[in-house]
């Protein structure tokens, strides 16, 4: 039987982690490679690193990174952030990410998830979807959150669907960063929707989030501040999960 | 001894590359390359394959002389070969991703989507499943049985002859993950990003 995933994220800067792990074992709480290794000998199914680099000058800062975890960790990792281009993503994949997430880039020009699901498979093509409630449904966002688009969640995400994305990572943006758990609501209507995996993000707080995120039919859960901050480890989170008989990998 | 991991535009290998890397350690020499003397003289053959099946066929073919190395080194002189993903999927005599596309002929069979069921399960089938092993396959030596494995793909691999299963998956329905034919090998799942366990099939594989 299929497991649900649970996917921590770690938030990277200029290759360093800005929320990190409160471990006191650490040697380097700010190494992202460090803290992806915790992560998957804990058991995550996979890892996520959303690059937060603003300055073009540092981009290159990621793909170090990338290469340093892809050499640790045998668990799949995606690296999303700044993604522009088929160039882009050819260099994350050549230094060892598995898959790539797409956000501003899959907005302003479709064809980018078009032609990058033909030219290196769907498997690695995940297309990040930042939305936020309107009074008739969800808008989604570009730039980290920054530009609105008009544009309909939910229609979005059936576009992407037919562009050959291999997965959506659903953010609510209303939810990120309130503790108060995910978008129940956007994520059933996305998930019931669409026939590709859809991993819920934004807003978890406690581990019946993950419970309840599952159940709005999402595969997989994604977090950050509950790892991060060492509220949880994957471990209790997988734990927890079985015991509301959640099928998870333990 | 030498493992050559074959390079033919199959997409991304990094992470096959890192793993037999870090089973291998300093023991055995990894080899990524499409140069077929350097294929000739390894002692075993891996076989990635990502994208579509007939984008990798296309990529064996744009090699000139690869198809007939590789079948030498796997048929003739029966070296040990690991087909992974599409790797293993090429074994068949056709595939249907795309258009119609002749596969490698090796192992009887066909590759087909995976029938969803009218939308009840989602594809591609990502994720940890696990493992059902239905012979006792070396590359299985001191694998539980219903260990997790990490799948990506959303087409299956039919074989002709059941003897040739070495493994199955539920998703949708029973399907073959793990084929083992003599000294052939494959993987649906890939055990290079399937954490320790996964490592372990490929130290399996290199032991041979």
């Amino acid at each position: 039987m299929l497991k649900n995933r649970i996917i921590p994220c770690l938030d990277v800067k200029n290759g360093r982690v800005v929320k990190g792990i409160n471990f006191v074992d650490l040697k380097d709480a700010g190494d992202p490679v460090e803290q992806a290794k915790i992560y998957s000998d804990g058991g995550a199914d996979e890892i996520c690193f959303l690059d937060i680099t603003a300055s073009n000058e540092n981009r290159d800062t990621i793909y170090e990174v990338v290469e340093k975890t892809s050499k640790k960790c045998f668990v799949p990792l995606t690296v999303g952030g700044g993604v522009r281009s088929i160039d882009d993503i050819n260099k994350l994949l050549n230094c060892g990410a598995d898959k790539v997430s797409i956000n501003t880039a899959a907005v302003q020009n479709s064809k980018v998830v078009e032609d990058s699901s033909k030219k290196f498979g769907s498997q690695c093509i995940v297309v990040a979807i930042d939305a936020k409630k309107k009074d008739d449904g969800w808008e989604i966002f570009t730039h980290g959150g920054r530009n609105p688009t008009s544009i309909n969640a939910l229609e979005f995400a059936s576009k992407m669907e037919k562009c050959g994305a291999g997965e959506l990572l659903v953010t609510s943006m209303d939810k990120d960063g309130t503790q108060s758990g995910y978008d129940i609501e956007l994520m059933h209507k996305i998930s019931s929707m669409v026939n590709i995996p859809v991993i819920a993000s934004g807003g978890v707080g406690t581990l019946d989030h993950l419970v309840d995120g599952i159940k709005s039919g999402a595969s997989a859960v994604l977090a950050a501040s509950i790892f991060h901050y060492g509220t949880y480890s994957v471990n209790e989170a997988k734990q927890y999960l079985a015991s509301k008989d959640i099928p998870v990998r333990i | 001894m030498n493992v050559t991991i074959v390079d033919y535009n199959s997409g991304n290998i990094s992470s096959v590359i890192n793993s037999f890397k870090e089973v291998a350690k300093d023991k055995v020499n990894i080899e990524v390359t499409s140069n077929l003397n350097k294929i000739k003289s390894s002692d075993k053959v891996v076989l990635p394959g990502q994208g579509s099946f007939k984008s990798c066929i296309d990529g064996l073919n744009s090699i000139n002389g690869l198809i007939d190395t590789l079948s030498e080194f796997a048929l003739n002189n029966k070296k040990p070969l690991l087909g992974i993903c599409v790797g293993l999927q090429m074994f068949a005599d056709i595939g249907y991703e795309e258009v119609e596309t002749k596969g490698l002929g090796w192992i009887s069979g066909k590759v087909s989507k995976i029938d969803n069921q009218n939308g009840k399960y989602k594809l591609p089938h990502i994720g940890w499943n696990q493992i059902n092993i239905a012979k006792d396959s070396k590359i299985f030596k001191d694998i539980e049985n219903n260990s997790h494995m990490y799948f990506v793909h959303s087409y299956e691999f039919i074989p002709n002859d059941n003897s040739v299963t070495a493994a199955t998956t539920d998703y949708a329905s029973n399907m073959v993950c793990a084929v083992e034919k003599e000294n052939i090998f494959g993987t649906q799942f890939h055990p290079e990003k399937s954490d320790k366990i996964g490592l372990k099939i490929i130290n399996n594989f290199i032991n041979l």
